[in-house]
């Protein structure tokens, strides 16, 4: 989904020293670069730079110099690593060398096998899936199976400290990573990760089964990995570099992790140091900070007080962002047009599919009836009338072959659509996000006004009595203090809910231009596509005609 | 009376040798189909064009107002009249279509009779009938009255004589049962001809399925190219600008190429379905054909049987020199009458059926041959056309990404 521009990148670079990686220059600027994400000025995670662009060194001939162009012109490498390509599409039809079961599959892998060639890549396989025993101690009595699968990264970035990683993992570390990058990056468009499916692996053969969750495991894992944020985040790279027992911990207290602004995780573990320590420095490490015990208090009740006054239904959040306001009603829309889309092509996809199937039937019926003519003939007429038929049937089960294949490559274009469709989930969660945190801010600050209300009350009453009312006093100074913590608390939220905005700010913009990129790059795909191979079924088809055209009138 | 100037569609000229203005034409139109009637006792009337120059015509053009059971008249009486020829075959007699009355049902009807009678004008025999003169000139209540009177022997349905061969094949099965063994020739050509007739019937009847599939396919992908058209041009209003109008284009595109595979569609089931099921009707008439030599041949046997018995029974009463002697020697030079009648009339059948399947086969590979060409020719049509619609899109799509170069905010 994401495009990078310097992509003309060497391979050798891809295996470029430390040394030489940290001579190149990092760009430092901290405005919006067209290209590529913006990083968050308070990115809770790492103190390191913010996250640019690494430009690569002046040997790349397709690096564009100017930072605000966004894509350059790469159409040499597509005309490699795609089928039909424009040039041939505009001519007659092509041969056979175009159109290669091997090259039926480089679509799926050019996008992947593009940022292979950027400067800073995560390239995830997910493979060889193990059954293993359950430990004791689960209630159940008798033994229950889990799989796990290896999961092999190759990277060139910094942050990753290696080229090579490999751990195993089950799916249930994945539901962790995924849950903990939901609460640490709240705001962002975060792809959603496989279903648990409970009820499919029932249905299906455990090897079906396991083979569909693979598949979707690297699937989600490289969504991750291009997500020009979450592939530097703490979280995949402990997912997907430290091995032994998944050192991540369930879910981390939401509010521990505001009031810190991270979740630092011990330098050992960069180093890649046995995660038997580690796992309980880590846990440690989740625990918030002593100071901020008073606010975690503040925030468990304001949870509270949210569920008990407005039970399930949430206040109305008054939301003033006019800009966001309309961009988002605008990608309801686009999300309604996105649904509407997927289905027609799964249906385009489905009409295809049969069109070939049975012009492969009928061709089969025809090679039938010719063997029967032929093995029959007593006449002349009738051999003549097999030789005829022989073509019509060698070429409609060419035609059929030539629909199948059709169908595949259009499946892979048309699949953008289903893949938008999935985004616009992720799209809602981090709208949702933004609509929380201003929920509690908006109700922090109502908790704030209430209680200087209170002050202002008790200080009249007390006020009144000479010499002053110890009790009432007293009472008075606790409601400060707890004004004190909530104020923080409230500071606290307005952060993140400033980080949030942000967030929702900058991955719009970058889907603005993944979409349009996106979009046009499949619709190219598409057309020369359908252009391609509907040539040559023609050209199939003008042979027969031209081998009958005795019979013409 | 003599009439022998040629009318103005000469092309249509069914004589082998068309090269004078004298050579005999009898060229036959079906058109205008027309709904008469209503609810359940409408029906559809044709309008039938005789345009000729055989004597027995008395004129050049005849037109006459004809409805589908006259034409299942005609094919009756021919089928009694002329045993040994395969008679043409009709388009089935629908009684659940034809309520509905779709256009597309009227005009393979349409097209179904117009080829069955001319069929019958261009068969050197066939064309001599006068029940088809009965039927090419009669006005309309000639031709009902002569339908009513179809009763009796005339009366025999085809799915009879389905059911009489239908006993030639089960003749195991009365072994097995014990039945009476029915007579069968015992000529080893003409069973393989017989198992060659069923078994194309077969494969014949597969294809045409697959081809009506295929029809239906195309009016499904057309449909869903008009929907993904739709969807397409959509999704383009909401994202505007130029990647918004590639996609109006784009899905203006897709449902012009709906409407060529609708058009293609129709074309498939008029000139490529349609022959297709003819071929197989054609067969099932072949069949029909053997049955009647079935027939024959049993008639023809068990009047020799007959025969046989009544030599015996003569010789018996010469012995005894019965009065009943001249009665029965009559009535025994009137069996060896019929029994010389049924055998001339049985190789008449085989004879006529020889040369019937020769000329069928050529007929079948040259109507064939042009409906794969046709077939063919409009498959690589389409496919260009297709090709072409998406190929001019390109160029459009192609300033959209040139476009993007620019800096965008």
């Amino acid at each position: 989904m994401m495009e990078y521009e310097n992509q003309g990148y060497d391979e050798a670079h891809l295996y470029a020293s430390k040394e030489e990686m940290s001579s190149l220059v990092l760009n430092e600027d901290p405005s919006p670069p067209s290209n590529g994400s913006k990083s968050f000025s308070d990115d809770p995670l790492s103190s390191a730079p913010p996250f640019v662009e690494i430009p690569t060194d002046d040997a790349d001939p397709l690096h564009s110099p100017s930072p605000n162009e966004v894509l350059p012109n790469h159409s040499s490498i597509n005309s490699i690593l795609e089928p039909p390509s424009y040039a041939d599409a505009i001519f007659q039809s092509f041969d056979s060398d175009y159109i290669d079961s091997a090259e039926v599959n480089s679509q799926d892998q050019s996008l992947s096998a593009l940022s292979s060639f950027s400067s800073d890549y995560v390239k995830i396989c997910v493979s060889d899936p193990q059954k293993e025993q359950e430990q004791s101690g689960s209630l159940v009595p008798g033994v229950s199976y889990y799989f796990t699968y290896l999961i092999t990264t190759f990277t060139n970035l910094l942050e990753f400290n290696g080229a090579e990683f490999n751990v195993r993992r089950r799916f249930r570390d994945v539901v962790t990573l995924s849950d903990r990058i939901s609460e640490s990056y709240r705001g962002l468009f975060i792809p959603i990760r496989p279903d648990k499916s409970v009820v499919e692996s029932q249905v299906m053969q455990q090897n079906e089964f396991v083979e569909q969750r693979r598949m979707a495991l690297e699937k989600y894992l490289g969504k991750l990995a291009m997500h020009p944020v979450l592939k530097r985040s703490e979280e995949l790279l402990v997912f997907l570099t430290v091995p032994g027992k998944m050192p991540l911990a369930r879910t981390t207290d939401v509010s521990s992790r505001m009031l810190d602004g991270t979740v630092r995780l011990p330098k050992q573990l960069f180093g890649g140091e046995s995660a038997v320590g580690g796992a309980a420095k880590v846990s440690e490490v989740a625990q918030p900070a002593k100071g901020g015990r008073d606010l975690l208090r503040i925030f468990r009740e304001l949870r509270q007080s949210v569920v008990n006054d407005w039970g399930a239904t949430k206040p109305p959040v008054i939301e003033e962002d006019k800009e966001f306001l309309e961009k988002k009603e605008k990608l309801q829309d686009f999300e309604q047009q996105i649904s509407n889309m997927s289905q027609q092509a799964e249906s385009l996809v489905k009409n295809q599919h049969d069109m070939g199937e049975t012009m492969g039937q009928l061709g089969l019926a025809f090679v039938k009836l010719t063997k029967f003519e032929t093995e029959e003939a007593i006449y002349d007429s009738q051999r003549a009338c097999a030789a005829d038929m022989k073509n019509v049937a060698t070429a409609a089960v060419k035609a059929s072959r030539l629909y199948r294949e059709l169908n595949a490559q259009t499946v892979k274009h048309l699949d953008k659509f289903h893949e938008y469709l999935g985004l616009m989930l992720a799209v809602n969660n981090a709208f949702s996000d933004r609509t929380n945190a201003l929920l509690t801010v908006q109700t922090l600050l109502s908790e704030l006004s209430s209680l200087n209300l209170r002050i202002e009350k008790l200080e009249a009453a007390s006020s009144k009595i000479f010499g002053g009312d110890r009790s009432r006093i007293r009472k008075i100074e606790e409601l400060r203090e707890t004004i004190r913590v909530t104020e923080e608390a409230k500071n606290c939220a307005v952060r993140e809910y400033e980080q949030i905005k942000e967030n929702n700010k900058n991955e719009l913009e970058r889907l603005d231009r993944d979409r349009h990129n996106d979009f046009l790059s499949m619709l190219k795909g598409f057309v020369v596509n359908q252009a391609g191979y509907a040539a040559k079924i023609a050209n199939t088809w003008e042979t027969v005609a031209e081998e009958t055209s005795g019979y013409a009138k | 009376m003599n009439a022998l100037q040629r009318s103005g569609s000469g092309s249509m000229a069914q004589s082998p040798r068309s090269s004078t203005s004298q050579a005999p034409y009898l060229t036959v139109s079906v058109t205008d189909p027309a709904k008469m009637g209503n609810g359940v006792q409408a029906y559809i009337s044709y309008k039938v064009i005789t345009k000729t120059n055989f004597p027995e015509y008395q004129g050049p053009e005849k037109i006459v107002i004809r409805r589908y059971s006259d034409f299942v008249w005609l094919r009756d009486r021919l089928f009694e009249r002329y045993k040994g020829i395969f008679i043409p075959p009709l388009p089935e007699k629908s009684t659940v279509e034809k309520f509905r009355f779709s256009a597309e049902f009227i005009e393979m009807r349409r097209q179904a009779l117009d080829v069955f009678v001319n069929r019958i004008a261009s068969h050197h025999e066939l064309q001599q009938s006068e029940d088809l003169r009965t039927f090419l000139l009669e006005d309309e209540q000639t031709m009902e009255r002569e339908r009513s009177q179809e009763t009796g022997i005339f009366k025999k349905k085809p799915a009879d004589f389905m059911q009489i061969f239908k006993d030639v094949q089960s003749r195991v099965s009365d072994v097995v049962l014990g039945k009476e063994k029915p007579v069968e020739e015992s000529n080893p050509e003409y069973e393989k001809q017989k198992n060659y007739i069923f078994q194309l019937e077969d494969h014949l009847a597969e294809a045409q399925k697959h081809a009506y599939r295929l029809v239906k396919r195309h009016r499904e992908l057309g449909q869903s190219l008009s929907d993904f058209g739709k969807a397409v041009k959509l999704l383009g209003t909401c994202e505007g600008n130029s990647l918004g109008k590639a996609f109006s284009e784009l899905g203006a595109k897709s449902e012009l190429l709906s409407i060529k595979l609708q058009r293609e569609a129709h074309h498939l089931l008029m000139r490529f379905e349609e022959p297709l099921k003819d071929y197989v009707r054609a067969v099932q008439s072949i069949k029909a054909t053997i049955a009647e030599r079935a027939n024959a041949f049993r008639h023809h046997c068990e009047l020799a049987e007959t025969i046989k018995f009544k030599e015996i029974d003569l010789n018996k009463l010469r012995l005894t020199r019965s009065e009943k002697l001249a009665d029965a020697e009559r009535e025994y030079e009137q069996l060896k009458a019929d029994g010389k009648e049924s055998k001339r009339k049985f190789e008449t059948i085989v004879k006529l059926m020889n040369e019937e399947i020769a000329r069928f086969q050529e007929q079948k590979t040259i109507d064939m041959g042009v409906v794969f060409h046709e077939f063919a020719e409009g498959q690589a049509h389409l496919a260009k056309s297709i090709a072409e619609a998406w190929r001019s899109l390109l160029p459009k799509l192609e300033a959209c990404s040139s476009s993007l170069e620019t800096p965008d905010a």
